[in-house]
């Protein structure tokens, strides 16, 4: 039912407030016309005695309490969804910004998206090559799991992400299925534009979905953003059988736009100000990722997050933390050292791995093999700290080595160069060669039989 | 029945007008009949928390009472099902909704058209009271479920069915209520989930619930009624902690409650638990466990009455005489969702925003843990293992310090240990258990020869060696006499070799009580043999070459948990090595 209202109570922030108007929805789309005839979209957000309260996604600079026109179009907000919106650019609404005109399609759906049934899962067990060492061995990206990378401003995530992108295969398929959705939230121009050329010279721009919403862009389409990009994943995968992999950056950004639009709600703010319902609210998006029992593709997602100050125990990286099946780590030192990429690895952690390595999937020296270098190397920070105090010279033989074994596991393993893509078997090979550096005595989460096999030492 | 109109929207909380409501009771919101729960009641406005979606509901839309509290129902179908916050099956919301859930889907809580193997237990005369065994049904091969008299009902028994096929609508017993009046008992009845189930006497906690994983049941044992919370930042193995004790604990029942966590979680619990076989009962786990699925993604409201289902399942089940164990993963997600709807509803913040009746929900829900004997005079128990996830890995936070004061076992996890890929990662220092003193004449009977001896000096030399690292991380190790050195040693080789538990390897993932007391016995074995070697001058360095640490850190796997008498060459090894040093 479309219901034409004239005129508003009241503006604050993003927010319009009408009159009481029966038979409006929650969370119903609207569109407001004003008298120089401009258009602008909005959603229902919240219903009472007195008001209704719109939230306004263009923002409301020009709009007066009695130029404006409001059409309630009677459903939630929908994407028009299709295979042909493979190669194109979005706006972060989910409207064509590419100058190529609309997307045609009978399809249309609520980008709020619902909740997956979990007995409808199926647990992800397969994995995706990255063809980067360290997070194809110690940290391996499965489909349909949802592995944020945390990193910092200054810091080489973005790099990293377009590494993943470009060489990202599925094991033992074709690439004829894969495609990538890259949500920008509140990024820079540049690194907007990075990512387009990135995608362009590799020639992966066909398969490539992009919602973009800059930092000059207003908030409340940012927080539309990730739910478009999802609601075109989710229609890929189930529908049309493909393996996504959606990259959405900055989730910092997306964050602070909900508690921005949040305090001007006059909500109660929870920690550092961010609404109590952010939880809620990031787990609505990364509980998107998934596999669903009886369809052939698969939501995988890569979240990028800048932490402020560093600090893993903002409630933005911490809540996100709480949600995702792992984290990829960065770390300043490690790239202020030259190496690329610079993944603190005892901090990072996949926690679909176990039952999508091994035998079957990988090679069977796989899980032993990263659960001893991650032991191997929390020994190499111990060995450091104490040779910062006592100097390298007074430490142990044992000690010695493994410093040694800590130089060559950053140095080969994971220092790589941004276009080199190196295979799983290749990755592991490599891994060998360096833990060959230890003594065998000192391998003693590896079983024997693995050991006579692939030790060098 | 009140009825009334929708008169607010604001997330999953919903106002209407009228009065005619009670508190806490439950009603159906709008047309599509969304279940709410009455949460307060003031001047003519009644607030409704929706326990599914609001999207697309509008204002003047009928809100409708039911008459009763929030409550779920207890019969048979139970176990080997998932349910979600509010015991609704999921796989038979899948069959109406497909793979998404969608809102005002209406199902029947447990299955109202199986005929259920029933043998009718009273005769007609008895007298029943609340509690009482009313039929015995196949539940499952491994569990048979004893239907009970409702709490809140007695009488003389008037007329029973005979022994046969019923399903929960069918009337099994009728009794004469003191009042005269004639009340038909199913199978199944309804319980509030808020309201505990009352119990005829508490027990004193003296029986530990053994679970194979050595640094619980040696150094931080819970009882069998007892409570005990995980805490731990993401990435430290609560949920993996959590699994493992639902998998290998020895209670008969357990409710495996997923309150605001993750989807692929709750897949792979199925997947696993289905798979697995209860070494007890040589029958797949699934058939003895209930869980409870409420993503981070389903409604607020409803995660928030997950909790409250899944111990109101418990309870029943203990009033059965059955001991339960509830896994409760994760109760911070519980407390956010407390924290979000009293920021809808606008109350004023106490603690990081969180509402100032925290402590009292929490308390209230670990209170209902218990060994108990039941009206019926079984006895039972509800063990309560609840994770913590603290905000930015803060053991300061609200809600691990206040649940740090309900709970009598605290298992610490440690980021640290966690990033070694040391699991379980129970740090053994922040760490404790209050029931030690209350178990120690169980252990006494029941752990074999001198266990609390060797639990005493196995804590006793992990407090040593913090001490000692003390010193290491400043001047290292080197300048350390060598019975201090020792101790390092030895200390080692209980962390690596005994404390440190493969979830992943057959035998390693449950250990045996009495095989963790002879690793215990092995390992102090090898350290009084060196100290004495140590102080009759033998460098620990000639020691430390015969291999014998690396062998007992490795004993874990090299000895098969059904031939335990391999600890016997251990022993042999040790003493005819440390010979040959002499």
């Amino acid at each position: 039912m479309i219901i034409d209202y004239k005129g508003a109570t009241e503006i604050s922030g993003p927010l319009l407030v009408l009159k009481r108007i029966p038979g409006i929805k929650n969370e119903e789309m609207a569109e407001i016309r004003t008298d120089s005839g401009t258009v602008r979209q909005g959603r229902v957000v919240q219903m009472d005695e007195e008001r209704t309260v719109i939230q306004i996604f263009e923002g409301t600079a020009g709009i007066s309490l009695d130029n404006t026109k409001t059409r309630f179009l009677g459903h939630p907000i929908e994407l028009p969804l299709s295979r042909e919106m493979l190669g194109r650019v979005f706006d972060g609404a989910g409207r064509p910004a590419d100058g190529k005109g609309m997307v045609y399609s009978g399809v249309r759906r609520s980008i709020n998206g619902l909740p997956i049934n979990p007995v409808s899962r199926t647990y992800p067990r397969n994995y995706i090559c990255t063809g980067i060492s360290s997070i194809d061995v110690m940290i391996t990206l499965i489909r349909g799991q949802k592995l944020p990378i945390f990193s910092g401003s200054g810091m080489s995530h973005n790099e990293l992400a377009a590494q993943i992108a470009r060489q990202a295969r599925l094991a033992g398929e074709d690439d004829t299925n894969f495609c990538i959705i890259f949500a920008a939230m509140g990024v820079k121009n540049d690194v907007a534009e990075y990512f387009r050329r990135s995608f362009a010279s590799s020639g992966a721009s066909g398969r490539v979905v992009m919602f973009r919403n800059l930092a000059s862009d207003p908030i409340v389409e940012r927080i539309l953003t990730p739910r478009c990009a999802l609601t075109a994943a989710e229609y890929l995968a189930y529908e049309e059988n493909m393996h996504v992999l959606v990259i959405m950056t900055d989730m910092t950004s997306y964050a602070e736009a909900l508690r921005e639009f949040s305090s001007s709600k006059g909500e109660i703010p929870g920690r550092k100000g961010f609404p109590g319902y952010l939880y809620s609210d990031l787990a609505s998006l990364f509980e998107r990722a998934g596999i669903v029992r009886g369809r052939q593709g698969s939501v995988t997602q890569l979240p990028i997050l800048t932490m402020p100050g560093d600090d893993i125990t903002h409630p933005v990286p911490d809540l996100t933390g709480y949600i995702t099946e792992g984290q990829i780590v960065l770390d300043r030192a490690l790239g202020m050292n030259g190496i690329y990429p610079p993944v603190s690895v005892l901090p990072s952690l996949s926690r679909l791995m176990k039952d999508g390595i091994g035998q079957g999937f990988t090679r069977e020296d796989h899980s032993a093999l990263s659960g001893q270098l991650f032991a191997c190397y929390a020994k190499v920070m111990e060995a450091r700290s104490l040779a910062s105090v006592i100097g390298e010279e007074e430490l142990s033989e044992d000690d010695k080595k493994y410093l040694e074994f800590g130089r060559l596991f950053e140095r080969r393993i994971l220092a790589q160069r941004p276009d080199e893509y190196r295979s799983m078997e290749t990755s592991l090979d490599l891994c060998w060669e360096v833990l060959s550096a230890l003594p065998r005595n000192e391998l003693a989460r590896i079983e024997d039989e693995i050991l006579d096999k692939y030790y060098k030492g | 029945m009140a009825c009334s109109v929708i008169k607010g929207i604001s997330g999953p909380v919903v106002t209407a007008g009228g009065s005619g409501f009670f508190m806490m009771e439950m009603v159906y919101v709008g047309r599509s009949r969304l279940i709410g729960e009455v949460i307060g009641l003031s001047g003519g406005v009644s607030t409704i928390q929706v326990y599914e979606e609001t999207e697309g509901l509008s204002l003047g839309e009928p809100v409708e009472g039911t008459g009763a509290p929030m409550s779920i129902m207890l019969g048979p179908g139970i176990m080997n099902n998932i349910f979600d916050g509010i015991e609704r099956p999921l796989s038979e919301l899948e069959k109406i909704d497909g793979a998404f859930i969608s809102r005002g889907s209406k199902v029947s809580l447990l299955p109202e058209d199986k005929k259920w193997e029933t043998k009718v237990i009273p005769q007609v005369g008895d007298y029943l009271y609340g509690g009482d065994i009313i039929a015995e049904v196949h539940e499952t091969d491994s569990v048979t479920h004893r239907s009970l008299v409702p709490p809140d009902v007695s009488g003389e028994v008037i007329r029973t069915a005979p022994d046969g096929y019923y399903t929960i609508t069918e009337p099994v017993v009728t009794l004469r209520t003191p009042s005269g009046e004639e009340k038909e008992l199913f199978l199944a009845h309804r319980w509030p989930i808020r309201t505990p189930r009352p119990v005829k006497e508490r027990l004193p906690m003296t029986v530990p619930l053994i679970t194979g994983q050595r640094i619980i049941d040696t150094l931080f044992p819970v009882a069998k009624g007892g409570t005990a919370a995980v805490p731990g930042g993401f990435g430290t193995g609560k949920t993996m902690t959590q699994h493992q004790l639902a998998k290998w604990c020895d209670a008969d029942i357990i409710i495996y409650v997923g309150c605001g966590e993750r989807g692929n979680e709750m897949s792979q619990v199925l997947d696993e638990f289905s798979s697995l076989i209860d070494p007890r009962t040589n029958r797949p786990m699934t058939e003895r466990t209930c869980l409870i699925a409420n993503t981070s993604n389903m409604p607020v409201a409803a995660r928030e009455a997950s909790i409250y289902t899944g111990i109101t399942l418990a309870e029943y089940y203990r009033d059965m005489g059955y001991h339960v164990a509830i896994m409760a993963d994760s109760t911070s997600r519980w407390a956010e969702a407390l924290r979000e709807i009293s920021g809808r509803l606008e109350e004023m913040p106490a603690e990081e925003g969180f509402p100032a009746y925290l402590p009292s929900r929490l308390s209230e829900f670990y209170e209902r843990a218990g060994r108990t004997v039941s009206f019926g005079g079984k006895e039972g128990s509800v063990t309560i293992i609840g994770a913590v996830s603290p905000q930015g890995s803060d053991f300061s936070e609200p809600v691990t310090q206040n649940t740090k004061r309900f709970v009598r076992t605290f298992w610490a996890l440690d980021k640290s240990l966690a990033y070694a890929r040391h699991y379980p990662a129970i740090n053994w220092i922040l760490s404790y258990s209050e029931y030690g003193v209350d178990l120690e004449d169980w252990f006494d009977a029941h752990g074999g020869d001198r266990f609390l001896e060797y639990k005493r000096r196995v804590s006793h030399l992990l407090g040593e060696e913090d001490r000692l690292m003390e010193i290491v991380k400043l001047i290292g190790a080197d300048v350390l006499p060598d019975d201090q050195k020792l101790i390092l040693e030895t200390s080692a080789v209980i962390r690596q070799g005994f404390l440190q538990q493969n979830a992943f390897h057959k035998d390693d993932t449950y250990v045996p009580l009495e095989k963790q007391r002879r690793m215990m016995e092995v390992i102090l074995h090898l350290h009084d043999g060196a100290a004495k070697l140590i102080s009759s001058a033998v460098p620990i360095s000639q020691i430390k070459r015969l291999g014998l640490f690396e062998k007992l850190n490795r004993m874990k796997y090299d000895i098969p948990n059904d031939d335990l008498t391999k600890f016997d060459e251990y022993i042999r090894e040790i003493d005819e090595a440390l010979e040959k040093v002499r």
